[in-house]
């Protein structure tokens, strides 16, 4: 793909928002029909204030666009969809108790005086799910019942029905494993062939130079640079977003390992976790690898107590008798913190401040008999501010206000407040950029070297690498194996993630998700 | 960074001092009216009378709050008072009891009413809407065998509580002063009201944070159910009476000051301060039609409406504050 060949379908001049302060000023922009476009930057940088003027959910201030040579100035999300331009947004807008098959046609059901013809729903469903490949699932299952990295699929699947002339994907891989990230690549070189413009949106910067045909990067709500992808390398890339070089080094040694801190034995959860043991010792971060519903949050879920469990124990410290964990409350008295996967739904209390939110698992420090001591909750709050680089006007902004990231370190906060010795941390830089990503990882380690003991689960395998002292491969409900650093590579954690799936991958997957 | 830290406090104590603004803007706005309107209307008198006719409602109301932050909603509150103020009538009837003795026993018949609504929520996480509506029958039932399906006449012995010792104001206008008073300072200084606010914010975050919402839920029901049992007290102290229809339909007038006072049905958010001044509306409203002589249909209908332009109101405000 040529940039010289293709017309431009869209192009952007001196676009501007500006809410109180600018948050995007004078950007200037082509795309060619049948390219993808990477969009970069930190958070705040400006990427989703562009694409959501882009998809017509936001006016811009300043600066005009044209769609294939006409003004183009969408008034809302279904006008920009009237001339095919579409986004998919990452917070999912699906409708978790009707079908796969009902989410993906809503708004235009097939029916007869009224009535659904479920035949012909079920059926263009599963045309449109085989469509980015994901024909192994039931169109007649509610949305509710799958995964997240599943239903982030479908609400991609969604966006695809209809006409297309541009999409744009956000953070569309956050939540998808290596597999389901390959047929999305695969779907959108299908679009790609079809004239389609994308624009996508990442923080994962080899995905990027596998889909992207140009990179252009936002800093500060300016244009920074557009150039074709394979003239940047990904410290290029980087260098530009953040206007300075971040190693992200996957060679480190291994921290010195404690005693145990928590002991797990035949734990199991119907086919989703099935007899997984292991231990975790102060000191190390063990990082948890496999593919969506491969048991991974589930596992971390049993051993909080959140959901009722078959069989199996949980050994707190070096002690022989097992813990009664019944419910997260009691976890998180037994000294196991949990930073959940989704941190807006599970996490935040999302209209109250900082202040609230990192004090909450331990109300007990900074009050005398039930009430609240202001001034020591304030200081306290000030100093895990400073300490986890919260960017946020003041502890007493809601959550609501602050990106991604500094949601994660409120959460991160949290937990350093209640001082936990178990840390289990679901997905903790999903959809954080690559700046806050930094800060967490450095807490990571300074909580390790503190002598505790973390169990992180990511779908980032570089993350892991880079991270983790050891990594244990969940499969199928199955904890495979557990790699020493040194012993992994990308390859052998692949293969193992795949490796209880062999026979049985279909069965399974329904079993799982009925 | 920190230097910014006093302009968002500000805009946090401006956003609460907006809906107490707005309810004494319209509070002033009725007296206008209602002073225009009839020549009596502005006197001693009228606001003395209007004070010793809240207690009953405003102490409920603060127990509402709690219970509407908590993302709750108590229905059986009316006949809780009910309930209580026969249960305190008989006590000081048939067993002689004086009247504190008799109060604190209607309290704690409240208490009971609201933690067996409380614990039945919690234990079969039913909607509290259905749990209370079951009490809201059951506790009138309970009011009218307690009362022999008569109104018991108790006379002078419980009437201290609402005639005037000061200024015309009586004790149980200081006393529901107090208890608003109270509740606010617990609601936002104590880690109870910390925990209310975020069962009501984000109920599974607070259990993922090992706060146990269970307990704190059914002592928010327990608080309202003995605030309705003293508001049952303060409401036979004016008719000197037992009677086992008394706050019929008393829970929607709460709800309703409650939601005039800004807190949210959705839970989360919420003052109790502000639910005083959603009280001060409502009884305003009710006194000044009534002194300028409006019919029974049209003070419900102009009531009705006055509920629905508050809360409308509020939410503009807070939409237009999000955005």
């Amino acid at each position: 793909m040529t940039d010289a060949v293709s017309p431009v379908l869209l192009q952007g001049r001196g676009i501007g928002k500006t809410y109180a302060t600018p948050v995007l000023s004078g950007v200037d922009f082509d795309l060619h029909a049948g390219e993808v476009l990477a969009l970069t930057g930190e958070n705040g940088a400006g990427k989703s204030t562009l694409s959501k003027i882009v998809a017509g959910l936001v006016a811009p201030t300043h600066g005009t666009l044209t769609l294939a040579g006409e003004p183009f100035a969408p008034a809302s999300r279904q006008d920009a969809e009237r001339r095919g331009v579409r986004m998919v947004m990452q917070e999912l807008s699906l409708v978790p108790t009707l079908s796969v098959a009902e989410n993906l046609l809503l708004g235009r059901l097939p029916h007869r005086l009224g009535f659904i013809r479920r035949e012909a729903l079920d059926e263009a469903a599963a045309r449109q799910m085989a469509l980015i490949g994901l024909d192994e699932i039931d169109p007649r299952l509610p949305v509710g019942a799958l995964g997240v990295g599943y239903q982030q699929m479908v609400e991609i699947a969604r966006s695809l029905v209809g006409e297309c002339r541009l999409l744009i994907l956000d953070e569309p891989t956050a939540t998808l494993t290596s597999r389901e990230t390959r047929h999305l690549f695969h779907q959108i070189e299908l679009l790609k062939a079809r004239g389609v413009a994308v624009v996508y949106i990442s923080h994962r910067l080899d995905e990027l130079q596998q889909v992207a045909d140009r990179v252009m990067v936002l800093r500060d709500g300016r244009h920074i640079d557009t150039r074709p992808m394979r003239d940047l390398t990904q410290a290029d890339i980087v260098r530009r977003m953040v206007g300075r070089d971040v190693h992200e080094g996957l060679d480190r040694d291994v921290r010195p390992r404690g005693r145990r801190a928590l002991a797990v034995r035949g734990l199991a959860r119907g086919s989703a976790v099935r007899d997984v043991s292991f231990d975790l010792h102060a000191g190390e971060v063990l990082g948890l690898a496999g593919l969506v519903g491969s048991g991974r949050t589930e596992l971390l879920r049993l051993i909080v107590g959140a959901d009722r469990k078959d069989s199996g124990e949980v050994m707190l410290g070096d002690s022989q008798t097992p813990a009664k964990i019944g419910s997260p409350v009691l976890a998180v008295r037994a000294g196991i913190g949990f930073v959940t996967e989704d941190r807006k739904s599970q996490g935040l209390l999302l209209p109250q401040p900082i202040r609230v939110n990192a004090t909450l698992a331990n109300l007990g420090a900074v009050s005398r008999a039930g009430w609240l001591q202001r001034a020591r909750e304030q200081a306290e709050v000030e100093r895990l501010r400073e300490l986890l680089h919260v960017r946020s006007d003041s502890i007493e902004q809601p959550v609501a206000e602050l990106s991604g990231g500094n949601q994660q370190k409120v959460i991160f906060a949290r937990w350093l407040h209640r001082d936990s010795d178990v840390l289990l941390l679901d997905e903790p830089t999903r959809g954080v950029d690559i700046g806050a990503r930094a800060d967490i990882y450095a807490q990571m380690d300074k909580l390790a070297a503190a002598g505790k003991a973390l169990l992180m689960v990511s779908s980032d395998l570089r993350e892991l690498m880079s991270q983790c002292d050891r990594i244990g491969v969940m499969s199928a409900g199955r904890l495979v194996r557990i790699f020493e650093r040194g012993e992994w590579t990308e390859q052998l954690l692949l293969e193992a993630a795949f490796s209880a799936y062999a026979a049985v991958d279909k069965n399974n997957f329904q079993e799982q998700t009925a | 960074m920190s230097t910014s830290k006093p302009i968002t406090t500000r805009a946090a104590m401006t956003s609460a001092i907006g809906t107490v603004a707005g309810l004494l803007a319209a509070l002033a706005l009725m007296v206008g009216f209602f002073s225009w309107q009839s020549e009596y209307f502005f006197s001693a008198d009228t606001f003395v009378t209007i004070a010793n006719d809240i207690p009953a409602v405003a102490v409920t109301a603060v127990g509402m709050t709690f219970v509407l932050i908590i993302a709750g909603i108590d229905l059986s509150v009316g006949s809780t008072m009910a309930l209580a103020a026969a249960v305190a009538g008989i006590a000081m009837l048939q067993w002689h009891w004086s009247l504190l003795p008799a109060t604190l026993l209607a309290m704690l018949v409240g208490l009971a009413v609201g933690a067996i609504n409380g614990a039945i929520t919690v234990a079969w996480r039913l909607p509290s809407f259905i749990v209370t509506l079951g009490m809201l029958e059951m506790a009138r039932g309970a009011a009218y065998v307690a009362t022999d399906s008569r109104t018991q006449y108790i006379g002078g012995a419980i009437d201290w509580l609402g005639k005037p010792v000061v200024a015309g104001l009586s004790p149980a206008f200081f006393i529901a002063i107090a208890i608003v008073a109270l509740a606010q300072v617990v609601l936002t200084r104590t880690v109870f009201g910390r925990s209310m606010i975020g069962i009501g914010t984000n109920e599974e975050a607070m259990r993922l944070a090992g706060v146990d919402p269970r307990p704190v839920k059914i002592a928010v029901f327990a608080i309202a159910g003995l605030l309705a049992g003293l508001g049952g007290v303060f409401l036979s102290s004016r008719l000197e009476a037992a009677d086992p229809n008394a706050g019929t339909g008393a829970e929607l007038v709460v709800i309703a000051s409650v939601v005039i006072g800004g807190t949210s049905l959705m839970g989360g958010r919420g003052s109790v301060a502000s639910t005083f001044f959603g009280v001060l509306v409502i009884s305003v409203l009710e006194a000044g039609l009534a002194q300028i002589g409006a019919s029974e249909p049209t003070k419900r209908i102009i009531t009705g409406f006055v509920i629905i332009i508050a809360v409308v109101l509020d939410t503009l405000r807070e939409r237009r504050k999000k955005k």
